[in-house]
């Protein structure tokens, strides 16, 4: 089973679960990669460094802007994968070069939180 | 298609079948970085969009407007993005750019903070660096040349999209501010959605049905059909729209949803109706106040033939409330020299060029309470954005009831 690859690119990492979708532009500090959002089962977390699993982006298409931020500041997720591709996640691994792949359901609930994985987003494969 | 939910998140669905994006060999090797980061970037977007939306290729395209220009809506992340971007990046085809923040001109007469002024400045100037022409207008299909019939551009203003698809006879995405800046800098598109012949052919058809034939009736039939459409819709009952209405009806579709595009006509498939009964409940929502402290006019941005029409509609009358009027900067110096503006002027309304209705800081809820509008799209970024309550109305209303 092959994942679909949005942003190419090679990553490895602790795997980092998120159950709610995540509102880049409200929800995370650019500064420190930490979720502010009290209502977000990540708060304080911070996603430096991590494999994150999030269903989707929610919010403004701005929120593109916090995770190029995210990476300028060196406090960016290493890879991440989505159950649907949001147009804010998409464009914001794009201009940060993130790597970002869509994974089926079966692929997203075999992940499992704090396993360290690699994630070949050339060839859309999970090691 | 993009897909809005409730909290705006746009969804790329994906299909079931995974279609293979391929890619000329500069374009891989633009995307490898062989070019340079500013152009991998780019290419980054347009991958990362098309594998999304299940493109087969790039596609060239003559024309892009960007989104993304005022410092309200992008931020401190979006003008350190883009002053980073300017230091090498060069625009490849035609970019023109959506309004900003405020009238330079008036500017020093409102109440915006030094750091407002001093961030969009720094947005506008990273643009022009990279070549965009100036034009901070919402209706570049009004005051440019328009390409030759079925050309494909990326315009990331939505009612700009729906007009250029609908209207215009150009295609185009209803683009976010990402793919339409990756486009500019690439001179490429992917090749999907409303850019594919089928796609363009709508399914569903809404019948207009309300004896209302103004202006705010199109913008609410227009809010109506981008909740229920998907890429595009068919509209019946629908004998002549002018231009007042045309853009009133793209603006209102394009604020609801992800609809791009309208046709006039029945098609075969589902249809639904557009009633008195839909209006209300539309107006219901939109319509949050019975009176206003200000009255604004023009989003999208009032064009050269609505300034006329308004000049000869306010001969002999004086607004009771302040009127703020946005048009482009080239329409107002026009209308000025036609003489459009002189009733406008001389009825209190206040022309403002480079800015427009929508997240601007003109409009602040520490000193209104209530704004009157005629505009669906305006009522809505009104209410969601600057947090103060619309009473929405037609012009004719408008001008009867708040002029003496």
């Amino acid at each position: 089973m092959t994942l679909k690859v949005i942003v190419k690119g090679k990553a490895q990492g602790q795997v980092m679960i998120a159950k709610k979708p995540i509102n880049f532009l409200g929800a995370v500090d650019k500064k420190t990669g930490k979720i502010r959002d009290e209502k977000h089962d990540l708060f304080g977390k911070s996603l430096a460094d991590k494999i994150l699993v999030f269903p989707f982006g929610v919010g403004s298409s701005v929120g593109a802007y916090t995770i190029y931020s995210l990476k300028s500041n060196n406090c960016a997720p290493r890879a991440m994968i989505c159950s649907k591709v949001d147009i804010t996640t998409a464009s914001g691994c794009a201009l940060a070069n993130i790597p970002l792949v869509m994974a089926t359901k079966e692929e997203y609930d075999s992940l499992t939180d704090g396993k360290k994985i690699l994630l070949d987003a050339e060839n859309g494969k999970i090691l | 298609m993009y897909y809005k939910d409730k909290d705006h998140a746009s969804i790329l669905y994906l299909p079931d079948q995974n279609i293979l994006l391929e890619l000329t060999k500069e374009e891989e090797a633009s995307l490898k970085g062989e070019y340079g980061e500013t152009l991998a970037l780019a290419y980054r977007v347009l991958v990362a969009i098309g594998e999304a939306t299940n493109a087969d290729r790039l596609l060239p395209i003559e024309w892009a407007h960007l989104s993304g220009v005022n410092y309200n809506t992008i931020g401190d992340a979006g003008a350190e993005f883009l002053a980073k971007l300017s230091k090498d990046a060069k625009f490849k085809v035609k970019t023109t750019i959506n309004p900003m923040g405020f009238d330079p001109d008036t500017v020093s007469k409102y109440d915006i903070s030094e750091e407002f002024i001093k961030k969009q400045n720094s947005i506008k100037n990273s643009y022009e660096k990279m070549g965009a022409i100036l034009s901070f207008s919402c209706i570049p299909y009004e005051i440019f040349d328009l390409p030759k019939n079925g050309t494909h551009v990326s315009f990331a203003e939505s009612n700009a999209a729906i007009y250029a698809n609908s209207v215009a006879n150009l295609k185009t995405n209803k683009e976010g501010a990402f793919s339409a800046l990756a486009s500019a800098l690439t001179g490429k598109s992917p090749f999907s959605e409303l850019r594919k012949d089928d796609s363009r052919n709508p399914n569903l058809t809404i019948r207009m049905k309300t004896d209302q034939k103004d202006e705010l009736t199109y913008g609410m039939l227009g809010y109506f059909a981008g909740k229920v459409a998907g890429c595009s819709v068919a509209i019946s009952g629908v004998k002549e729209l002018d231009r007042r209405s045309c853009k009133s009806l793209c603006a209102g579709m394009g604020t609801s949803g992800t609809c791009g595009m309208f046709t006039l006509g029945d098609v075969s498939g589902e249809t639904m109706d557009f009633g008195k009964e839909e209006a209300q409940k539309i107006h219901d929502e939109l319509n949050t106040t019975d009176s206003g402290d200000i009255i604004t006019l023009g989003s999208p941005q009032l064009g050269l033939g609505e300034l006329s029409d308004l000049s000869g509609m306010l001969k002999g009358k004086t607004f009771k409330k302040r009127c703020m009027i946005f048009c482009p900067r080239a329409v107002q110096e026009q209308a000025r020299h036609l003489g459009y503006t002189s009733d406008i002027e001389r009825a209190g309304g206040e022309l403002l060029s480079d800015c427009c209705i929508c997240l601007t800081p003109l409009i602040d809820k520490k000193d209104v309470d209530g704004v009157i509008t005629n505009s669906v799209k305006g009522a809505y970024y009104l209410k969601t954005s600057n947090g103060v309550d619309v009473n929405l109305k037609n012009l004719a209303q408008i001008i009867q009831e708040e002029t003496t």
